[in-house]
C-alpha cells in the first residue's frame, strides 16, 4: 500500500485542489493531508464526496505520493505536472516581443 | 467589407440566446441544480473541458476565418480571462487554458459581441465544420470551400436530432485539387467539383484519426449543389440510429463504414436520402447566392504590371528572400500573394500565440490583407491577400512579434497537441518534443533542403496531433511510469492520403530527438535528385529507414 | 411519474389502463390482427433501437406512441420521433419516457415529442423556460417551425 492523498479540481474555477488535514481543499500538494493506509484513504474519499455534495470540488481521485521528506510529493509525472503546472514555459516567457 | 460570413439578426439571435442559456446552465451547476454528470455534456457542447490545471475552454473559428476585430477579441479574452496567450489547434479552433467556470459565460458573452462562440467545439454533435485554409485566396480553387463549410454549419448549429450522436462527428470541406484540409481523415470530407460545368460534390465518409485511424472511402463521386444537405442528414440520420453505442472506442462512424463496407453502408445512405431528398432541405441556388454573397473577394487592385518591388529586395536581402519562398503563395489575383504566418518559432510552443501577437496581427491584418486572417490546420496563421509590393513591410512587420519564421512546412513546423502539459488523457508529453526536436533541426538552410517534410506529434494514442498522417509521425506513450515514443513513417493527410507504419521499437524522449534526425541524414542519402521525402519513403519502403535506427544498436 | 403536455401537468390516463392499451413492438408484430380486433385504443412502447420502419404506416393507429431515453446521451429516439411524424405521418401523442432532463425538452420537441415523462417537480415552469431559450432554428425538422433561411427577411 503507497501512501496516498486526494485530489479534485475546484468547481468554480476548475483549479487543482488536496484535501488538507483541516478539512480546506488547498492548492499546495505540500500540504496535504496523507493516507498511509487504506482506511485512511477511505475517509479521504469519503470527506471527499461530501465536499461534491457542497459543490466545492468535482472528480475527486486518490493519487500516490512519497512522503520521505514529510511533504508529500506526487509520484507520477503527470500529478506532479498538476502540481507544479505545465513544463514548459507559454510563449510569452520565451519569445522575444 | 471584410469577406467573412456577417451575421444578421437571425444568427446574432441564437448565438445571443445560446449564452444566456448557457449562463443559465452554469448558474444551475454552480448552485446544485445540476449534478456534473448532467451538466458535462452540456458544457461539453459548449466548448468547455476541465482539464489538468483548470477548465479550458475551444472558442469556433469556423472554417478558420477571423476578421481583425475579431482577433482582437481574443486577445481581449486572453488578457481579460486567461494568462495572455491561446493555443490554435489542428481543427482550425483556439483553445484558452486557464478559464474559470464562473467566468465562462461573461466571455462568451463577450465573443457573441463580435459574432463568435463555442458552439459544438465538443461533445458528440456536429464539431466545427473547417474548410481549405487558402479558400478564397488560393489560384488553384475552383471556388470558395468557405461558402459550403458556411451552409453546413447553419444546418448543423443546434441540429435537434443529430445533438446526442454516438460519437463526435468532424466534417471538412475543400474545392481544389489540392487537399489542405485533410479530408480523409474525417467523418465526412466535401470535395467540390465541376461536371459538364455544374457543381457538386465527392463525398468521403468514414476517416478518421485516434486509436483506429481510417482513410475515408468516396461513397459518392458527384452530389449536385442543391442535395448537399439533404445527403448529409441522409448519413448523419444512418450513423445516429446505427452507429455503435456499446463501446466509446467502436462509435465513430468509421467503425461502422468498415463493419458494413463501403457499399452497403453507402446503399443505406441512398436509401435515405430517396426518401428525404426532395425534402425541405433542398439548398435553393438564392440560398447558395445569398451565402456567396457574404464571401465576395475583397476590393483587389487592378495590378496587371507585375509589382517587382519584393524582387528587388529578395536581391538584396537574402533573409527576405528565403521568407518568400516558403512563406508565401500564389494567389489567384494578379499582384496579390498569400503570406502563411508561423506559429513555429524554434524552440517554441508549436500553435500558441500571446495576446500582443494576436493584437499585431490584426493590426498587420487590417493594414495589408483586407482586414483577414485564416487558422490553418496545421496550426499557422495565413494573412490571404497581401499585395506583392507590400510583401517586405508584412515580413518586417511580422518579424518584430515573431512570426516571421521562415518554416511552413519544413521540418520544424511540427503539429504538436497539448500532450501531458496541460491534457488530462495525454500518456506523455508531446510539447516538449517539439521543441526539442525544432531546436535540433534549426538550421533553415539543412531545413530547405529537406524540403516538405510534415512532423506530427501527438500525447496519446486520441491522435489529436495528427500523428498518423506525419510524413514522420510521433506517439507519446507511458510505460511504468516513464515517457516513451512511437516512430511512424510515412504517413501524409493529403489528396493521396496515407497513415504512416511503426517501424520498431520506441525510444526515450531523448532518443527519439535522435532517431528524428537519423531519419532526415538517412533520407538525405537515399533520396533521388528533387524528390521528397514522402516519395522517397513510398519508394523505399521503411526497410532502410529501419537499418539507420536500430542496426548495430 | 408526471406526465407534461401541452406544457401543462396532467394525469396519465395510460398509467391505470382507462385509456387504452400498451403494447411493445414485439408484441404488436406477434398480434398485430388481433390487436386490432379488440378494438381498444392502442399504444405502442418503443425502445430506442426498435426500427420505427417495421411500424410504418401503422403508426396511424396508434392513440399514444412513447419512446425510451435509457440514457439522455442516447440520440436515436430523436430519428425514431421524426420518421414518425414526417415520414410515417403520426400526429397522436409522441412521448418521451426515461432519463428526460429539461436541457434536452427543446430537442426533443423540435423533433416531434409533444409529450414527456419528467421525474421533476417543476416540470412546467421548466418547460416553458427550456423551449422558450432559442427562438431561432437553421433547419428543419418535426416541429416544423420556419427556418431561419426561409424567414421573411431572409426571402428578399
Ligand atoms: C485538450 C483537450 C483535448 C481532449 C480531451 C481531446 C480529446 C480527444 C479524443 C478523445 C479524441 C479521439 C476521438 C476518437 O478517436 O473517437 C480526439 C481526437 C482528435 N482531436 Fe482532440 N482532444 C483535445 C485537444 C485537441 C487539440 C488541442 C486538438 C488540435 C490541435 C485536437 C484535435 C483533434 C483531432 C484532429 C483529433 C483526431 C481526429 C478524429 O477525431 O479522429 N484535440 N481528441
Ligand atoms: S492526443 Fe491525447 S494528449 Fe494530445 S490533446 Fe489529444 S487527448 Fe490530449
Amino acid at each position: 500500500m503507497t501512501t496516498q492523498v486526494v485530489s479534485a479540481n475546484r468547481l468554480d474555477n476548475g483549479r487543482v485542489v488536496y484535501l488538507a488535514p483541516s478539512g480546506q481543499w488547498i492548492g499546495a500538494l505540500s500540504e496535504a493531508e496523507v493516507a498511509h493506509d487504506a482506511t485512511a484513504a477511505e475517509s479521504l474519499l469519503h470527506r471527499a464526496a461530501t465536499a461534491i455534495i457542497d459543490r466545492l470540488i468535482v472528480g475527486p481521485y486518490l493519487i500516490s505520493v512519497t512522503a520521505a521528506t514529510g511533504r508529500p510529493q506526487a509520484e507520477r509525472l503527470r500529478e506532479q505536472i498538476r502540481a507544479t503546472g505545465p513544463t514548459v514555459a507559454p510563449a510569452h516567457h520565451d519569445r522575444a516581443a | 467589407m471584410v469577406a467573412i460570413y456577417h451575421y444578421d439578426d437571425a444568427d446574432r439571435t441564437l448565438v445571443r440566446e445560446r449564452v444566456a442559456q448557457f449562463r443559465d446552465q452554469v448558474d444551475r451547476r454552480l448552485s446544485g441544480a445540476l449534478t456534473e454528470e448532467e451538466f458535462r455534456p452540456l458544457r461539453l457542447m459548449n466548448g468547455l473541458y476541465l482539464q489538468l490545471h483548470a477548465y479550458m475552454l475551444r472558442v469556433a473559428i469556423p472554417y478558420g476565418t477571423v476578421s481583425a476585430d475579431q482577433m482582437r477579441v481574443l486577445a481581449a479574452i486572453a488578457r481579460r480571462y486567461d494568462r495572455d496567450y491561446g493555443h490554435f489547434t489542428t481543427r482550425q479552433n483556439i483553445q484558452f487554458n486557464w478559464i474559470k467556470l464562473e467566468e465562462t459565460p461573461d466571455l462568451l458573452h463577450d465573443l457573441a459581441q463580435v459574432d463568435m462562440h463555442a458552439i459544438q467545439t465538443s461533445g458528440n454533435v456536429i464539431r466545427n465544420v473547417t474548410a481549405d485554409h487558402y479558400a478564397g485566396a488560393a489560384a488553384d480553387e475552383l471556388d470558395d470551400s468557405r461558402i459550403y463549410a458556411e451552409i453546413i454549419r447553419q444546418w448543423s448549429t443546434l441540429h435537434p436530432e443529430f445533438s446526442f450522436l454516438p460519437r463526435k462527428f468532424k466534417i471538412a470541406v475543400t474545392a481544389s485539387a489540392t487537399d489542405r484540409a485533410a479530408l480523409k481523415v474525417h467523418d465526412i470530407g466535401v470535395r467540390l467539383h465541376e461536371r459538364d460545368g455544374a457543381p457538386g460534390f465527392e463525398v468521403m465518409v468514414g476517416g478518421g484519426q485516434g486509436r483506429t485511424p481510417m482513410i475515408a472511402k468516396t461513397i459518392r463521386d458527384f452530389l449536385p449543389e442543391h442535395d448537399l444537405l439533404s445527403y448529409l442528414e441522409a448519413i448523419l440520420r444512418v450513423y445516429n440510429r446505427q452507429g455503435r453505442r456499446d463501446n466509446k472506442y467502436k462509435a465513430r462512424i468509421k467503425i461502422l463504414v468498415h463493419d458494413l463496407g463501403a457499399a452497403a453502408f453507402a446503399a443505406k445512405v441512398e436509401a435515405e436520402w430517396a426518401e428525404i431528398k426532395d425534402g425541405p432541405l433542398g439548398l435553393p441556388e438564392a440560398e447558395v447566392a445569398r451565402i456567396r454573397h457574404h464571401f465576395q473577394p475583397p476590393a483587389f487592385r487592378d495590378l496587371d504590371a507585375p509589382n517587382s518591388l519584393h524582387v528587388a529586395k529578395a536581391r538584396i536581402d537574402p533573409a527576405f528572400a528565403r521568407w518568400l519562398r516558403i512563406n508565401t503563395h500564389a494567389h489567384k489575383q494578379p499582384g496579390y500573394a498569400i503570406v502563411d504566418v508561423s506559429l513555429k518559432p524554434v524552440g517554441g510552443i508549436p500553435g500558441d500565440a500571446t495576446a500582443d501577437q494576436m493584437d499585431a496581427l490584426a493590426d498587420i491584418a487590417a493594414q495589408y490583407s483586407f482586414d483577414e486572417i485564416r487558422v490553418t490546420h496545421t496550426q499557422n496563421l495565413v494573412l490571404p491577400h497581401v499585395e506583392e509590393g507590400a510583401l517586405h513591410a508584412v515580413w518586417q512587420a511580422l518579424g518584430r512579434h515573431g512570426l516571421a519564421t521562415p518554416n511552413v512546412g519544413l521540418a520544424s513546423d511540427i503539429i504538436s497537441c497539448p500532450g501531458m502539459d496541460y491534457c488530462s488523457l495525454a500518456t506523455a508529453r508531446s510539447i516538449p518534443i517539439a521543441q526539442a526536436i525544432s531546436t535540433r533541426l534549426a538550421d533553415l538552410d539543412a531545413q530547405e533542403d529537406l524540403g516538405v517534410l510534415g512532423i506530427k506529434i501527438s500525447g496519446c494514442i486520441n491522435a489529436c496531433g495528427h500523428h498518423h498522417v506525419g510524413h514522420i509521425g510521433i506517439l507519446g506513450l507511458e510505460k511504468n511510469g516513464q515517457e516513451y515514443y512511437q516512430l511512424t513513417l510515412g504517413g501524409d493527410p493529403g489528396a493521396d492520403a496515407s497513415l504512416g507504419e511503426v517501424i520498431g521499437k520506441s525510444f526515450s524522449a531523448g532518443g527519439i530527438v535522435d532517431a528524428v534526425e537519423k531519419i532526415t541524414v538517412a533520407y538525405r542519402a537515399l533520396r533521388t535528385p528533387g524528390e521528397a521525402f514522402i516519395d522517397a519513403y513510398r519508394r523505399l519502403g521503411p526497410a532502410p529507414f529501419k537499418e539507420t535506427l536500430y542496426a548495430a544498436a | 411519474m408526471p406526465l407534461l403536455k401541452n406544457g401543462t401537468v396532467t394525469a396519465d390516463p395510460w398509467h391505470d389502463g382507462t385509456a387504452g392499451l400498451i403494447v411493445t413492438l414485439e408484441q404488436w408484430r406477434a398480434q398485430r390482427d388481433t390487436l386490432l380486433a379488440r378494438n381498444v385504443p392502442l399504444g405502442l412502447r418503443l425502445a430506442p433501437s426498435d426500427d420505427v420502419e417495421t411500424v410504418g404506416d401503422d403508426a396511424r393507429r396508434f392513440a399514444l406512441i412513447a419512446i425510451d431515453f435509457p440514457a439522455f446521451t442516447d440520440g436515436r429516439p430523436y430519428s425514431s420521433a421524426r420518421l414518425l411524424r414526417e415520414r410515417y405521418g403520426y400526429d397522436g401523442e409522441l412521448r418521451a419516457t426515461g432519463q428526460v432532463l429539461r436541457d434536452q425538452l427543446s430537442f426533443m420537441q423540435r423533433c416531434g415529442f409533444d409529450a414527456f415523462e419528467i421525474a421533476n417537480p417543476n416540470a412546467a415552469q421548466d418547460f416553458a423556460a427550456a423551449v422558450g431559450e432559442i427562438s431561432v432554428v437553421y433547419q428543419p425538422a418535426g416541429d416544423r417551425e420556419p427556418t431561419i433561411a426561409a424567414s421573411a427577411h431572409r426571402a428578399a
